[in-house]
């Protein structure tokens, strides 16, 4: 649609850079940056795919039990699960809670909400090996916990912290106004309105942070190895230590034998990626269709 | 619903409020109760400036780690920011609509991949491309700055674009009633007007680039030593972290957690010059 009204042809086009090296040279550069962006991404996809899908089939490799024979990964997968939801457990209510704090009852300029964004967005900036430290220094030294799955479920809670407050944030100030004064109206209280009211119309725009906020969980290594540890078995408590797929992968990569099984690991990962990514999109979609 | 509910819901509501304020209070008071009395016991100054990074002997400088970190970083940002750029520019007035329905989400997976991953595929492809071009061990500061060049990338790109995109078209479409070319219109109308929001893509980048740990931690060598070449290898202060918290015991785990005290004032700086940023675009 750019600039339909003069739409120039090929023919002419070519007649103007010959006037305008300049413009050829911009034109070249923009097309070349893309297509080393494109070639990146299809290359890298491609390079773990080409290697890791013929991997998938070594033997017992989704063994339902870990030994040091097969490096099975369905213990680290089953862990990745129950990590993405005791975290989603502690964070996402805590996450909504503080938009719906933000969007629906507090004042402007309100002093408390302008602390609570500077924090919110300190949270997000923070690099995730700090986050491990944290982890490392208060549940595993100062409580003595050692490592935990809740001592990372934990830590990951606060990471996604932001994410879940700001997608929420935004969803709830998308829902018009029209929506709550109808809602008063009727005679119902603030309370009501809010659940009833404004959060079932935000959920599309809450689901695709929460996703957005699985996808950086699965993703999650450095602020695991010392918070849950790098113990391949299947949690069998809350304190038991437990790595996710992530971390099962940076395990095999220092162990430095078990390219074979990196590669397959990887090639999980990058399918549970694409999956989420495809997800968070369509849900994205239906939030704009409306 | 009764007054009571009302009231106690609001009270639930401001609590799960506060969680980030109570979060980063917890997090820089375990880092510098931790930190801090350790650099006091090295020194600051010879924490900060010294070159000699031999806890088992008892000498903890740091200033290798930041050079490390900074080499790497701008690396990445020299490497990353011109494509990501470019391709922004490209994706937001060159491509086709059709193009970009296949685009957007590329990048948006880019983001998606996890560091690890990233690590790895620089282990397999860039490491032994670098060996063979060079002759060195491939482990350094080059192929760590490629390698978070890579990972920066849908950073920029993404920012960059919404940056270029809130520009008013009528920019464009003036300076293409001027006779200017399509190109020319877009570098040296709309750019400069979208200059603040693509530095804040800029900053973001940067921040993402030093607070990568795993990646980093596998392709940059982790010598603690000042570097004497784009090609020997570094140790960045997250590297150095995630290296030695293994089996760090008393003032040498201090130290550790006195280097990521070092990290997050930077962090802290990158993120203030952020937000300052995004205000300067409103």
């Amino acid at each position: 649609m750019m600039n339909c009204i003069n739409r120039q042809t090929f023919k002419q086009k070519i007649k103007s850079y010959r006037h305008q090296p300049l413009s050829l040279l911009l034109f070249i550069a923009v097309c070349a940056s893309a297509l080393i962006t494109a070639g990146v991404v299809i290359f890298l996809i491609g390079y773990i795919l080409y290697h890791g899908l013929p991997n998938l089939t070594l033997p017992g490799l989704f063994a339902w039990d870990f030994n040091a024979e097969n490096q099975s990964m369905t213990p680290a997968i089953i862990n990745t699960v129950i990590m993405i939801l005791l975290t989603l457990l502690l964070a996402v209510p805590v996450g909504v809670f503080a938009a719906i704090y933000l969007v629906e009852y507090s004042k402007r300029g309100n002093k408390l909400v302008k602390v609570i964004r500077i924090t919110a967005e300190t949270l997000s900036g923070i690099p995730s090996i700090v986050y491990g430290l944290f982890g490392y220094i208060v549940f595993v030294i100062t409580l003595g916990w050692s490592f935990t799955l809740l001592s990372g479920v934990i830590t990951m809670a606060i990471m996604i912290l932001p994410l879940i407050m700001r997608t929420t944030e935004e969803a709830l100030m998308a829902v018009p106004d029209s929506f709550r004064e109808g809602s008063f109206g009727l005679g119902a209280g603030k309370l009501r309105t809010v659940f009833r009211i404004v959060l079932p119309s935000a959920v599309p725009g809450i689901l695709s942070g929460v996703i957005l906020a699985i996808g950086r969980i699965v993703g999650e290594s450095a602020a695991l190895i010392f918070t849950s540890g790098t113990n391949p078995v299947a949690a069998k408590s809350l304190f038991s230590s437990a790595s996710t797929l992530s971390v099962h992968l940076y395990t095999l990569l220092s162990e430095g034998r078990y390219t074979d099984q990196a590669y397959a690991v990887a090639v999980v990962l990058l399918v549970v990626v694409i999956l989420i990514n495809a997800l968070s999109a369509a849900v994205a979609k239906r939030l704009t269709n409306k | 619903m009764s007054k009571f509910s009302e009231k106690a819901m609001k009270l639930v509501f401001m609590l799960s409020a506060t969680a980030s304020i109570f979060a980063v209070i917890v997090i820089c008071f375990f880092l510098f109760e931790q930190g801090f009395p350790a650099m006091a016991e090295i020194g600051v100054l010879d924490f900060l400036t010294g070159t000699v990074w031999k806890p088992l002997e008892g000498q903890f400088g740091i200033f290798p780690m930041i050079v490390g970190s900074i080499y790497v970083t701008a690396g990445a940002i020299i490497l990353g920011v011109p494509v990501g750029l470019l391709c922004a520019v490209f994706m937001a007035k060159f491509c086709p609509p059709g193009l970009y329905r296949i685009m957007k989400p590329a990048v948006d997976l880019l983001a998606g991949i996890p560091s690890i991953v990233y690590g790895f595929f620089a282990l397999m492809v860039i490491v032994p491309v670098v060996q063979t071009l060079t002759g060195t061990s491939g482990k350094g500061i080059l192929t760590a700055s490629v390698m978070l060049a890579i990972m920066i990338l849908p950073t920029i790109v993404s920012v960059s674009e919404a940056a270029i995109r809130a520009v008013p078209e009528s920019y464009y479409e003036g300076s293409l009633a001027l006779g200017a070319t399509h190109e020319r219109s877009v570098f040296f109308a709309t750019l400069p007007a979208a200059k603040s929001g693509i530095m804040a893509g800029v900053v973001l980048g940067v921040g993402r680039a030093i607070g990568e740990t795993m990646a980093v931690s596998m392709v940059a060598g982790n010598q603690p030593v000042l570097p004497d070449s784009i090609l020997s290898g570094v140790r960045t202060m997250t590297a150095n972290v995630i290296i030695e918290m293994g089996y760090a015991e008393g003032l040498h785990r201090e130290a550790l957690i006195a280097t990521a005290v070092v990290l997050f004032v930077f962090i802290l700086i990158i993120n203030i010059s952020f937000s300052l940023l995004k205000r300067g675009n409103k």
